[in-house]
């Protein structure tokens, strides 16, 4: 090597390896993935609830410790709202493949009256046949809600009635802590990402 | 001789001048089209201690509007928080004592929450697009220092 390009070489390991080391520095600082969904931090612990399964058993969270639960609220004769959201987690647990066996979703009704536990079956099973419903005394039923910031009020249509509810889906990780929401309307594939990432951790 | 000076001084305006275009341009081109690029991206609410004594006393204390407007890549987070000793409902979610909630858009789009905070029950947060370059950013630079220079 001439004296020459022995002294570039030492002005370029002098200027390049801070200038390296800089960029690995930024890239370890760099923010973790972030969930789509709206995040709380920090989590607190999902809260619990005893209710009737769909599949006839007794229905709490801590039954599901160790997979994701995507927890919505809704009713069977919902017109919009809650066929678009089983639907689309119907599609997400398509489309995690072999990573769906530790996702478990779980639909509480707010409709009790008309809910029965056979009725949301059938219902929920023509989304996703894992899909369990959550029915209960509406007393219950309404201490769930209100644990999770969740209204529904019934809504006079015709002779009957809908009800108007949140629609938005939360997130519930492995060690059953409450974790996020994700706002109602989001894709599949936002749902495909934050179950990878709370399956990941 | 007299012509001579005033020659120059015309000279001199007529360089100021140009030069003060040419500033006056750069600044324009510039904020038409350097990319926006903001320090937060966090649309912050928060709500402060004592707000649920306050309501207990009568006091309608009022912290989100009814309707929030973010703009994608600008202020496309909207990060509430709970700084009361007690669990409340703060827009879409319910926010426990100390906890935070932050909520990212990724779509220009309306939303409408439920929200029981609310006196109608519900609150809507409006997504614009992000400026595109050109007319829009300059338009979006310049509401800013207007507001700015008005606050």
């Amino acid at each position: 090597m001439t004296d020459r390009a022995a002294s570039i070489a030492s002005l370029a390991s002098r200027w390049l390896a801070p200038l390296l080391l800089a960029a690995a520095a930024a890239s370890s600082a760099a923010p973790a993935a972030a969930l789509k969904a709206g995040v709380f931090e920090p989590p607190r612990q999902a809260p619990d609830f005893v209710l009737r399964g769909s599949d006839g058993s007794e229905l709490t969270l801590a039954r599901f410790r160790g997979k994701v639960v995507l927890l919505s609220f809704g009713f069977t004769q919902c017109a919009a709202v809650c066929p678009t959201t089983l639907a689309t987690l119907a599609q997400a647990r398509r489309a995690l493949g072999p990573s769906a066996d530790a996702v478990q979703v779980v639909f509480v009704t707010v409709d009790p009256e008309r809910d029965s536990s056979g009725q949301m079956k059938a219902y929920l099973t023509a989304f996703d046949p894992t899909f369990i419903g959550a029915t209960g005394r509406p007393e219950a039923l309404a201490a769930v809600r209100k644990s999770y910031g969740v209204v529904a009020e019934k809504v006079p249509m015709g002779g009957s009635y809908a009800v108007d509810h949140t629609s938005s889906i939360f997130l519930i990780d492995r060690q059953g802590r409450l974790r996020a929401m994700m706002p109602y309307g989001r894709d599949a594939r936002d749902f495909v990402h934050d179950v990878n990432l709370l399956l990941a951790k | 001789m007299r012509d001579g000076g005033i020659r120059a001084k015309r000279r001199a305006f007529a360089i100021a001048a140009a030069a003060l275009l040419v500033l006056v341009l750069g600044t324009l081109a510039w904020a038409a089209t350097a990319p926006i690029r903001p320090a937060s991206r966090d649309e912050v609410f928060e709500i402060p201690p004592g707000t649920w004594a306050r309501r207990m006393a009568g006091d309608p204390v009022e912290i989100l509007p009814d309707t929030i407007r973010l703009t994608l890549g600008i202020n496309d987070v909207l990060l509430l928080k709970n700084l009361d000793d007690v669990p409340q409902v703060f827009g879409p979610a319910l926010i426990m004592p100390g906890q935070s909630f932050r909520l990212p858009f990724e779509v220009a789009s309306t939303y409408s929450f439920a929200c029981s905070a609310h006196a109608k029950g519900a609150m809507s947060v409006i997504v614009d697009p992000e400026p595109a370059k050109g007319w829009p950013t300059l338009r979006w630079r310049a509401r800013q220092w207007l507001q700015q220079l008005s606050a």
